[in-house]
């Protein structure tokens, strides 16, 4: 139980240290890998508590694609960073309101969890059974939520729809190649045997 | 109580070393395998001069590289400039983990093997980005862009292949899944699968034909131009552990892993883990003449083989096998 407590307590830390280097260090490329570090150590900490499915996706997810992405953002931006840095103090009661409403949303499911179960049925998932947490979730996310479940499915395929469409443009100069056409080239679609008579040349099409 | 943690520690870090030794050593013969293969197919004898038919070449090339000095860039960020490799080296080996070897031969039975594997092999890329973004310089930040970008894409395949072979097997424990194959191996059924699967590797793995992350016409060697001596050796140990794990990978999600083919006399009195080392030496040995053979992709071409053919194909064939597998009332339990 020692060695438990003692890697919780290690793992915990660090995230908490990683998520403030987020928000201080000057680097915005630091700043995605401590983000990275902090992703980790929660899926680690998932696992400490039984849920191991849930922390796999968020290594896969979270840290495998998403972060990629923003990684891609922040080191193309990069230099403009002192920028972001301005007007701290003008947000910051902003931030600080924002913060103050999750930690209330916070209170209020963790004390009705802990102190009022009939409020909110959270114990569909039970820990202590045979069946593995992916087997339970599989079963939840496919009966009881399936709506809700492939709700989000479409309202994400949306925002990507969304996002593709706001960044495309057309351009018209490109050359593109069709693989299909260049595939069922032949050689006498390309190469054109010609006499060359002097002083008239040959007249070249295109 | 102490005594008793440092009892559990030092039995693990032994197993572990049992694991990690034999990998490595595996990884350098691996090398030299690829080099021989490489050579016979061009006609040429491959490095045969270093102890007997050159299987110590690799050793000799890894003291060389240790002897070497280590260049780090004045302009590099030293601190990610020096993890990237280790973090490459490292990835590759701790996914070894959930590998089985035998029905009982495995370091750690966790019930979502899959996933672990998966989580590791997309976290690789990181490696690759930070050794690009830490060199400070144009070459290795274009050849990291480039495999981030690669290896994202064929990552979304990949999985679609494996979400085929767990609706097949039902379970996401290794273990589970080998002996689910028991009948059939689902390199049968699931045969368009193992194609793209073993294509989405080498493309995952940055081996030619889409080695464009190091294409040395046009990036000098990507992100790899500014390592030098142990650093550089890192990045290609940790290549060739992690092309070695995707074998492993391919023998234990569509060759049966352990499993002998005919469960007859000569063929399930060899041991287990034989079997799977003969399958992954197998599938490395196609990965070799595929880097022989095949000449380098185009950067567009790869992006529209991953997400336009390999992509749509797979999301077909989960449709394919989930309602074949319900239609016929095989779902396992």
């Amino acid at each position: 139980m020692i060695a438990h407590a003692l890697i919780f307590y290690l793992l915990s830390s660090i995230t908490i240290l990683s998520s403030i280097m987020v928000i201080s260090s000057k680097n915005t490329v630091h700043s995605v890998f401590f983000l990275i570090l902090a992703f980790v150590n929660v899926s680690c900490l998932f696992i400490m508590i039984g849920a191991e499915f849930v922390g796999m996706i968020l290594l896969i997810v979270y840290v495998g694609a998403v972060a990629v992405l923003f990684l891609f953002v922040v080191m193309m931006l990069e230099g403009n960073f002192v920028k972001v840095k301005q007007g701290f103090l003008q947000y910051m009661p902003f931030g600080f309101f924002i913060a103050l409403v999750i930690f209330f949303e916070l209170i209020i499911i963790i004390g009705s969890w802990q102190f009022r179960p009939e409020f909110i049925k959270t114990a569909k998932i039970a820990y202590d059974v045979k069946e593995t947490n992916t087997v339970q979730i599989g079963k939840l996310l496919y009966t009881d939520y399936f709506l809700p479940f492939q709700l989000s499915g479409i309202v994400l395929l949306v925002a990507m729809i969304g996002a593709i469409l706001l960044t495309f443009r057309r351009r018209d100069n490109l050359k593109r190649q069709d693989i299909l056409k260049q595939s069922s080239r032949e050689r006498e679609d390309s190469i054109e045997l010609v006499d060359v008579e002097s002083n008239k040349g040959v007249k070249v099409n295109d | 109580m102490f005594l008793e943690y440092l009892n559990i520690v030092l039995y693990d870090l032994l197993k572990i070393a049992a694991l990690v030794v034999p990998v490595l050593i595996a990884v350098a013969m691996i090398v030299w395998v690829d080099r021989r293969v490489w050579g016979a197919v061009q006609l040429r004898k491959g490095p045969n001069v270093v102890g007997p038919f050159g299987l110590f070449q690799t050793l000799a090339d890894a003291l060389k590289y240790i002897f070497k000095e280590v260049i780090i860039p004045i302009h590099a960020n030293k601190v990610i400039f020096i993890i990237a490799p280790i973090v490459t080296m490292s990835l590759a080996l701790i996914a070894w983990a959930v590998i089985p070897f035998s029905e009982t031969l495995v370091l750690a039975n966790i019930n979502v093997g899959i996933l672990y594997i998966f989580a590791v092999s997309s976290l690789g890329v990181y490696g690759i980005i930070m050794a690009g973004w830490a060199s400070n310089s144009k070459y290795p930040f274009l050849g990291a862009l480039r495999s981030a970008a690669q290896m994202v894409s064929y990552e979304v395949s990949i999985g679609l292949i494996i979400i085929n072979v767990l609706l097949c097997a039902g379970s996401l424990n290794l273990v589970d899944i080998v002996l689910a194959q028991k009948n059939i191996w689902y390199a049968i059924p699931l045969f368009p699968m193992f194609v793209i699967f073993f294509i989405s590797a080498l493309a995952e793995t940055n081996r030619p034909p889409f080695d464009l992350p190091e294409a040395e016409a046009e990036l000098v060697a990507g992100y790899q131009t500014e390592y030098s001596g142990m650093m550089y050796a890192l990045f290609w140990l940790g290549e060739y552990a992690n092309i070695l794990l995707l074998c492993a990978l391919g023998s234990v999600l569509f060759l049966g892993g352990w499993l002998s083919p005919i469960d007859a006399y000569p063929f399930n009195a060899i041991p287990s883990p034989l079997w799977l080392i003969f399958k992954i030496l197998l599938l490395f040995i196609l990965f070799a003449l595929v880097k022989a053979i095949v000449p380098r992709y185009r950067y567009d071409q790869l992006m529209r083989l991953g997400w336009k053919v390999f992509l749509p194909f797979s999301l077909f064939w989960v449709v394919l096998t989930a309602s074949f597998l319900y239609f016929f009332n095989l779902l396992p339990k």
